[in-house]
């Protein structure tokens, strides 16, 4: 799918609209629609569109998680067989604990990893029971894996979109 | 936080809904007023406690290119290093990690050129080689976190 054949002007007006958020105003999609200087009815069929072809992932809350208490972010890699991955990557995505799951290239021999599942837990033994069970879920496909905790945060910056 | 605003937390994670009054809609399921439910996540935004409410975009499927990248740098040159990287406007997100790829951060640009460009010139900047690592694949992002 290509993208940008699948987004204009009028998209885009939406998109700087809302980027930094949702207007907290009783009707904040009517907000929206005079900051983009077009009709509520249009920016609401326009957003409902992005929302069913997953250009919008989905409208809600973020949860800042160190504040709610999940303080040991952990990147978990594992190098897996390149013909499992897809079958083994639907499974460990389904975890609860897993917020992203991708296949990724290695780098041999200093990066053998190509399996990526970021878990978010209390603390790191809360972590390293999330990765015993994802362990566990990949049987022998799991040839060697590692857990990278972030450290520190150098920087953070919502995405932005350009218009 | 009590329990209303662990309820807002959970609940709207997965979703708030497109229409002409939308808190009121929300606002009724949780038997409150549309005013309060306005109210409580503003406070729960300036408390930090959630860092977005909104609709989350798809860089990829909107013709962006966002993508991960490491770079393994001595501990003594690390400073340097960060402050090169997080002065690029591309850089969304960077973390250090406890890993000899000890940087790990997420470019965000308009085009795969741009990202290309990006990558050199860091690489030019800092004189260490980056690893780009793009997924090849995406099983699943979501977050739900329980408040």
């Amino acid at each position: 799918m290509k993208a940008e054949t699948l987004i204009d002007d009028i998209d885009r007006r939406i998109i700087r609209a809302t980027q930094s958020g949702l207007p907290l105003v009783p009707q904040p999609y009517h907000a929206v629609a005079s900051e983009a200087d077009i009709s509520p009815q249009e920016v609401m069929s326009r957003m409902q569109r992005m929302l069913e072809t997953g250009m919008i992932r989905r409208i809600g809350v973020v949860p800042n998680h160190y504040a709610l208490g999940y303080k040991a972010n952990g990147m978990t890699v594992w190098d897996v067989p390149d013909d499992q991955v897809d079958d083994l990557g639907k499974k460990i995505g389904a975890l609860e604990f897993v917020s992203h799951c991708y296949q990724r290239p290695r780098y041999l021999p200093e990066w053998p990893y190509n399996f990526f599942a970021m878990v978010h837990g209390h603390d790191h033994s809360e972590v390293e029971q999330q990765a015993q069970q994802i362990a566990a879920l990949l049987g022998d496909a799991d040839r060697g894996h590692d857990i990278l905790y972030s450290t520190r945060i150098l920087k953070k910056t919502g995405l932005r979109i350009s218009g | 936080m009590d329990e209303l605003d662990r309820t807002i937390v959970n609940e709207l994670q997965g979703g708030f809904p497109i229409g002409d009054h939308p808190f009121a809609e929300v606002a009724a399921r949780f038997g409150i007023a549309e005013q309060e439910l306005i109210e409580r996540i503003d406070s729960l935004l300036q408390r930090k406690i959630l860092s977005r409410f909104g609709p989350m975009y798809h860089a990829e499927r909107m013709g962006g290119s966002l993508s991960l990248s490491a770079m393994k740098i001595p501990q003594e040159d690390f400073e340097r290093v960060a402050e090169i990287v997080n002065a690029m406007p591309e850089v969304a997100h960077n973390y250090a990690r406890d890993h000899q790829f000890n940087m790990w951060f997420v470019l965000a640009t308009e085009t795969p050129q741009a990202h290309v460009d990006a990558l050199k010139k860091i690489e030019r900047e800092t004189g260490y080689p980056v690893y780009d690592m793009p997924k090849i694949k995406e099983y699943f992002v979501g977050l739900h976190f329980k408040a």
